[in-house]
């Protein structure tokens, strides 16, 4: 699994190009599923028959990475780029990206310390100061090598590092693609459906659709999600702790989980034994926000790693947290073929329109 | 090339703020019913006017330009007959003062937007930009009078001043996003030229400026197989980045970004490249703004490519755009769906 | 009116957790509807058969609140809020968990600046000795309501929650007298309103009605020094013109207008600068719903002492009530 995980940070899929990384899925799952079906949007739809009919479970979890899009160029050759999806400015100045499909090696510039002015020394240097260097001396050479609209990635390789952690970019959310790959090598008694989906980073665009398509009675999102267990960062303002097992979210920005089904989960942690832990804060969002208020409502849950330094080149994740992930997605599934009757669909009226 | 602008012109003349849609609905069916086969008017004001393909089952394309335009509701109308407004769609409280405006009320009257007389003022107030908040609007009639006419909610739109700049410019209010219902109604005239498969929905949207309603409504009404929205983008203007402006008269700016379709918006491109259509490239790396957002994602996804116009001075009176970059547009929207769908 | 609304804002129902609430309005309706039912994410659909028209009537269940996000050693418990809360309106305020334990909510002593008051530096106290002892009562994820105790004070009711069970009691009640008509209703009272119209969304997909009426609160401009805004309290129920979330349909608009003029009730309109409802999420549902909203005009919301008037309520239940019976 830890291969699957490192081959899939390894490939490139920024917002809206996450064609590479559908592709290897595809490969993945081949010969596991009964259907795997690309929809209009992008989304990689596995669907697995289960042996009786009548529930549907979704399982999600999103391709795409945050990275860059070029806007344009600068006389001398340099390329000028905006963000796609959310990233933090001052990580940025020093690193290393590759531009376009033919992977053009670049690096991220700025004005060098010495040649700032002691104010601007104190400020974050903004995206529009910044720039890619692919060692062009003039535009020319740069249009010739980039179009504008070519997307940009960070480079970093997947490194083990102590204590049983990893080093990668794009742990979110390849490490719940892997997740999903693990868990389509088994079968379960209902229908299951796994979606890879694209274009989370900018606005869980993907997710809503598959939603849509799907109907399922229960979701669940499998995410990378934060971690600040680091200096500085009061105990309270942790949201997850590394080592400290999977994650599972009461409330975010975009979702309350429904509260059976997180019970239900925490349970099937305790139960069998697998590291669990709440994440302690209620920002951010994902996937699940859109499939709860898709159609007629779905009850969903996040089950996440924890991972340092997300929407980095260097997000740190623990070992045994994402298999203790992949590990609580297994169990809660097995769990559910006996238990579907407490989340069949509520509500039996009006069910004509839908 | 004048053509188009004389009908930017007609168009500019209508009122039609967020939610207040209906008077200009019912003039865009007339114009559409001469040059579609069908029209209607949804219950949102919404126009879908149906220009039917030669294909049978062939693709469905949706082309859509939202029809509204940014404006004011009256607030409150104090004891002397000043009006207090708020904004309806994202404008620059800085180029309101002194700026002529009509309340449509019971019926349209006419005021003028004022504030704070500048001599009035601290030295700490002179330099601070006004807000909104701080402006009324001032009509010479006394609450009573006015009360008569106007009530609370009602809608207030600039008054139009259409200028004709050199060089085949045109200048006025809702040129966004009138100059992309015009867009619409080139490439319909167009297509009558071009033998085409596809059934071609031409849609004006309502309330774009608001949260995209008629996008959303229609796009889910329709369900297409492709959309392509046509709005404005920004015109270039001293200061402003090269990368988020483009020049007028350069061609309508074909976007590329996460969430438009890349296959259909390289097509578009391919489109332009073979007919020598002159084009600009818009990187749009987040919502773009428009109506796209919208249709992107209703209900099993719709592929869609975005088409802008170069707009100088964005939701101001004084929004100036060139006649060529609509004439290209229509060129190059028809012979996409001509050849390339 | 009155012992209604009280019942009403005393029972516990954050977004979310509005279980309790649920089964009170549940048991309240029981036998004045042909149908009552729980949809996946917990909107309460009471449905009126009829061959006419259907009609949405909603209402939002929740309220606003807090959720325990962390206990420390000492017992502490940190929160984050559920919906909108004001750091100002919170602090040396009582919560109360489902469970019944009660809290104080309060700051960090070394902040030296009110301004600089967040959430995040707050924290409440329930009386534990400890983190042990805090999590026999308190678990990470449960939730807290503000205590405001209903009080009637003259015409107008102080109490928190009015947002908006008053609107479930507007709904409660005409559905009670339920006017002779053929048009189709379905009394919704929604879940998460507050954290952004979830429930209002789901069950309207569900429905897919011809027209939708919201019944919730707006904010007023007639308190000492406030922002400018045309609706008071006492003045009649608002007619929604528009907030962030939505235009309100013309057709909607004017069916409220002419049905308050033919009753002889006052009526105000409301431009709302700030927030959304769930017509917003309701009008944009499928092919479009023409939606709109009768407003309580309601002082101090999202405090634990919103204030109403209650002849605006009783209003507000005329004016519903003569909206849905009319032939469409």
């Amino acid at each position: 699994m830890l291969d699957i995980l490192k081959e899939l940070t390894d490939i490139n899929g920024v917002s809206g190009d996450e064609g590479d990384v559908r592709e290897y899925i595809k490969k993945q799952i081949e010969g596991y599923v009964d259907e795997a079906r690309v929809d209009r949007i992008g989304n990689l739809i596995a669907y697995k028959k289960g042996k009786t009919s009548g529930f549907t479970v979704m399982l999600s979890a999103h391709m795409d990475e945050v990275g860059f899009i070029v806007t344009g160029f600068s006389e001398n050759g340099n390329i000028k780029f905006q963000p796609v999806g959310g990233i933090d400015e001052r990580i940025l100045p020093g690193k290393r990206v590759l531009v376009g499909k033919r992977k053009i090696p670049g690096i991220i510039g700025s004005k060098p310390v010495h040649l700032l002015e002691k104010e601007e020394r104190e400020k974050v240097v903004k995206i529009k100061d910044m720039y890619i260097d692919i060692g062009c001396d003039s535009k020319d050479c740069a249009e010739d090598l980039v179009k504008l609209g070519d997307y940009a990635v960070f480079f970093s390789e997947f490194t083990e590092l102590g204590n049983n952690t990893v080093k990668a970019k794009a742990l979110d959310d390849r490490a719940g693609c892997a997740v999903l790959i693990e868990i389509l090598r088994q079968r379960f008694d209902f229908d299951l459906y796994a979606c890879f989906t694209v274009q989370e980073e900018v606005g869980l665009r993907g997710a809503e659709v598959a939603a849509y398509s799907i109907r399922p009675d229960i979701a669940v999102v499998i995410e990378g999600t934060t971690c600040s267990d680091v200096p500085g960062i009061s105990r309270q303002n942790f949201s997850t702790e590394l080592g400290k097992g999977a994650a599972l979210a009461i409330m975010d920005r975009t979702s309350y989980y429904d509260k059976e089904l997180v019970d239900f989960i925490y349970n099937t942690a305790k139960k069998n034994n697998i590291d669990v832990q709440f994440k302690q804060t209620t920002t951010g969002g994902n996937d699940a926000g859109k499939i709860q208020t898709s159609r007629t409502g779905v009850r969903v849950a996040a089950i996440s790693v924890p991972c340092r330094y997300i929407h980095s080149p260097v997000s740190i994740m623990n070992i045994k947290d994402f298999e203790s992930c992949s590990k609580l997605v297994a169990a809660t599934l097995k769990e559910l073929e006996s238990s579907v009757d407490m989340f069949k669909k509520a509500g039996n009226g009006g069910e004509k329109n839908v | 090339m004048l053509g188009c602008l004389d009908t930017l012109k007609e168009l500019t003349q209508y009122t039609a703020v967020s939610g207040r849609e209906y008077e200009f609905a019912a003039v865009l069916k007339d114009k559409f019913s001469e040059i579609c086969d069908s029209v209607e008017i949804d219950k949102f004001y919404n126009v879908i006017a149906l220009k039917k393909g030669m294909g049978i089952n062939g693709p469905r394309i949706m082309v859509l330009a939202h029809l509204d335009e940014i404006g004011f509701l009256v607030k409150s109308i104090d004891k002397n007959g000043f009006i207090k407004f708020t904004n309806v769609g994202g404008i620059d409280a800085r180029i309101l003062l002194s700026h002529e405006v009509i309340i449509h009320g019971k019926k349209d009257i006419t005021g003028v937007i004022g504030a704070k007389p500048p001599h009035m003022l601290e030295a700490d107030e002179k330099k601070k930009a006004v807000k909104i908040d701080e402006l009324y609007i001032d009509t010479g009639m006394d609450a009573k009078e006015l009360k008569k006419y106007v009530s609370i909610g009602d809608a207030i739109t600039l008054k139009s001043h259409p200028f004709f700049l050199k060089d085949n410019k045109y200048s006025s209010k809702s040129v966004d996003n009138r100059c992309g219902v015009t867009v619409l109604i080139e490439t319909a005239n167009e297509l009558k030229k071009l033998k085409h498969k596809p059934d071609v929905y031409f849609v004006a949207t309502v309330q774009e400026e608001l949260n995209l309603a008629g996008a959303r409504i229609t796009s889910f009404n329709i369900e297409p197989d492709i959309a392509i929205v046509v709005d404005a983008c920004h015109g270039d203007v001293p200061g402003a980045p090269k990368e988020v402006v483009f020049p007028l008269g350069k061609g309508p700016a074909i976007g590329i970004g996460p969430i438009l379709n890349r296959e259909l918006t390289e097509r578009m491109l391919d489109t332009a490249k073979e007919n020598n259509i002159p084009h600009q490239v818009d990187v749009e790396p987040g919502s773009t703004g428009t109506d796209a957002w919208a249709t992107q994602v209703s209900k099993y996804g719709i592929p869609t490519v975005l088409v802008s116009i170069p707009v100088r001075y964005m939701h101001t009176s004084i929004e100036t755009v060139h006649a060529n970059d609509i004439k290209y547009a229509g060129k190059l929207i028809s012979r996409f769906i001509a050849e390339r769908v | 009116m009155f012992d209604l609304v009280k019942k009403l804002t005393g029972i516990f129902g954050v977004s979310g957790n509005e279980e309790e609430i649920r089964e009170v309005i549940k048991s309240e309706i029981t036998g004045y509807v042909d149908d009552i039912y729980v949809d996946p994410i917990g909107n309460l659909i009471a449905v009126k058969k009829g061959t006419g028209k259907k009609i949405m009537l909603a209402a939002h269940m929740d309220e606003i609140g807090i959720m325990a996000t962390f206990i420390d050693d000492d017992g502490f418990i940190r929160f984050s809020n559920v919906g909108w809360v004001s750091q100002y309106y919170a602090l040396g305020q009582r919560v109360k968990f489902k469970n019944g334990a009660v809290g104080a909510v309060f700051y960090e002593e070394k902040l030296d600046e009110m301004k600089n008051l967040k959430l995040s530096k707050m924290y409440i106290d329930i009386g534990a000795k400890n983190r042990e002892d805090a999590e026999k009562k308190v678990r990470i994820g449960d939730t807290a309501c503000f205590v405001g105790d209903t009080v009637q004070e003259g015409d107008m009711i102080i109490s928190k929650a009015l947002d908006d069970r008053s609107g479930c009691a507007v709904l409660i009640k005409v559905l009670k007298e339920m006017p002779e008509t053929e048009n189709e209703l379905y009394f919704v009272f929604t879940v998460q309103e507050e954290l952004g119209l979830r429930g209002a969304k789901t069950s309207a997909y569900r429905i897919m009605p011809d027209m939708a009426i919201a019944v919730d609160v707006t904010d007023t401009g007639d308190t000492p020094e406030c922002e400018l805004m045309e609706v008071k309290c006492g003045g009649g129920p608002a007619i929604k013109i528009k907030d962030r979330s939505i235009m309100a349909h013309p057709d909607v608009k004017r069916l409220l207008e002419e049905s308050a003029r033919e009753l002889g009730i006052p009526y105000q309109y409301e431009v709302l600068e700030k927030g959304g409802s769930d017509p917003g999420a309701i009008h944009l549902t499928g092919g479009g719903v023409p939606s709109g909203a009768i407003s309580i005009p309601c002082r101090y919301i999202h405090s634990p002492v919103e204030t109403v008037n209650i002849n605006d309520l009783e209003n507000a239940a005329k004016l519903l009530k003569k909206c849905i019976a009319a032939k469409m």
